[in-house]
């Protein structure tokens, strides 16, 4: 089973790096951009096929090592 | 005086802490690789700075799940005075003794120079002894966050250990290198056992130096 995890600054963290993302594209001639956030994005495997565990597990990573909570929320995938 | 301080696959800055209080306290530091699980009774463990797993997934974070750190964690919660330095600093935040996040410099670059930095708190073990003080940082992820609430606990309970500053001591934005909330440079757990700070005292501690201010919060600890 393959899981995408999404790690992204909450939204009252400023994100610098995508402010400078924002101003480069804006430079490039894409002038309709209204915001850039920049994340994380990891991709795990596991040898399970239940989806239900497999999340509970996913999840217990993300809060335990993955994100740091102060700072960042996570969405977990599962395909 | 027994002291320790642990080592990472990437510290580098164990050697000059070692040498710090050495000088200070004539008694030579005990060093802990990060792999070991218990450290003997110790007066301070220093959890020093350098790029712990090469600030793989987050600063700190790999490191914060090394064996070795169960015990740091047990000890500090235990009353032992724990320092954690730059990265060390990382450490403990990632290990939950320490409030907040450490994000990347606002100017996005990393930060190698001399600051000044003054204690907030003025009472605890770490930070009775010092004025304002000039030692060198050198980071990338220094800019300290903790949302509004937190901020107001650690305001509240006097945990605010050293603010960047300029040399009369003024707390401003002028003088802040990182973009650090409220220029926090260094915070307290609640207990005020546990100190993690971003700027570098062991390498303003003797005259070769340039600059012996950091002696101050190894001397506030040691005697």
């Amino acid at each position: 089973m393959l899981a995408k995890i999404y790690i992204t600054l909450k939204k009252d963290v400023l994100d610098p790096q995508g402010s400078v993302i924002a101003n480069s594209l804006k430079s490039l001639g894409f002038n309709n951009i209204e915001d850039v956030r920049q994340g994380k994005f990891i991709e795990v495997k596991l040898n399970t096929d239940n989806k239900e565990t497999a999340n509970k597990q996913l999840n217990e990573m993300c809060e335990k090592l993955l994100a740091n909570l102060v700072i960042e929320d996570y969405k977990v995938e599962i395909d | 005086m027994k002291s320790h301080v642990i080592v990472f696959p990437g510290s580098n800055c164990d050697r000059d802490v070692a040498v710090a209080i050495k000088n200070i306290s004539s008694h030579q530091p005990q060093m802990i690789w990060h792999k070991e699980t218990s450290i003997n009774q110790s007066d301070l463990i220093v959890v020093p700075g350098g790029f712990s797993y090469g600030d793989y997934l987050r600063c700190g974070a790999m490191a914060s799940t090394s064996p070795i750190m169960q015990d740091v964690v047990k000890k500090a919660r235990e009353g032992v005075p724990v320092l954690g330095i730059c990265n060390g600093f990382q450490i403990l935040i990632e290990s939950g003794l320490l409030d907040g996040a450490l994000m990347r410099n606002s100017s996005l670059s990393f930060i190698c120079r001399d600051i000044l930095i003054k204690p907030k708190n003025q009472s605890s073990v770490f930070t009775k002894k010092t004025q304002v003080a000039k030692m060198p940082i050198a980071h990338n992820e220094g800019n300290f966050f903790v949302n509004s609430e937190q901020l107001k606990k650690i305001q509240d309970n006097d945990q605010i250990a050293f603010q960047y500053c300029d040399e009369n001591g003024n707390v401003s934005e002028h003088s802040n290198p990182n973009g650090s909330l409220e220029n926090i440079a260094g915070i307290l757990n609640e207990n005020k056992n546990v100190l993690g700070m971003m700027p570098h005292p062991e390498r303003a501690s003797e005259l070769a130096h340039g600059c012996e201010d950091g002696k101050t919060i190894f001397e506030s600890i040691l005697n």
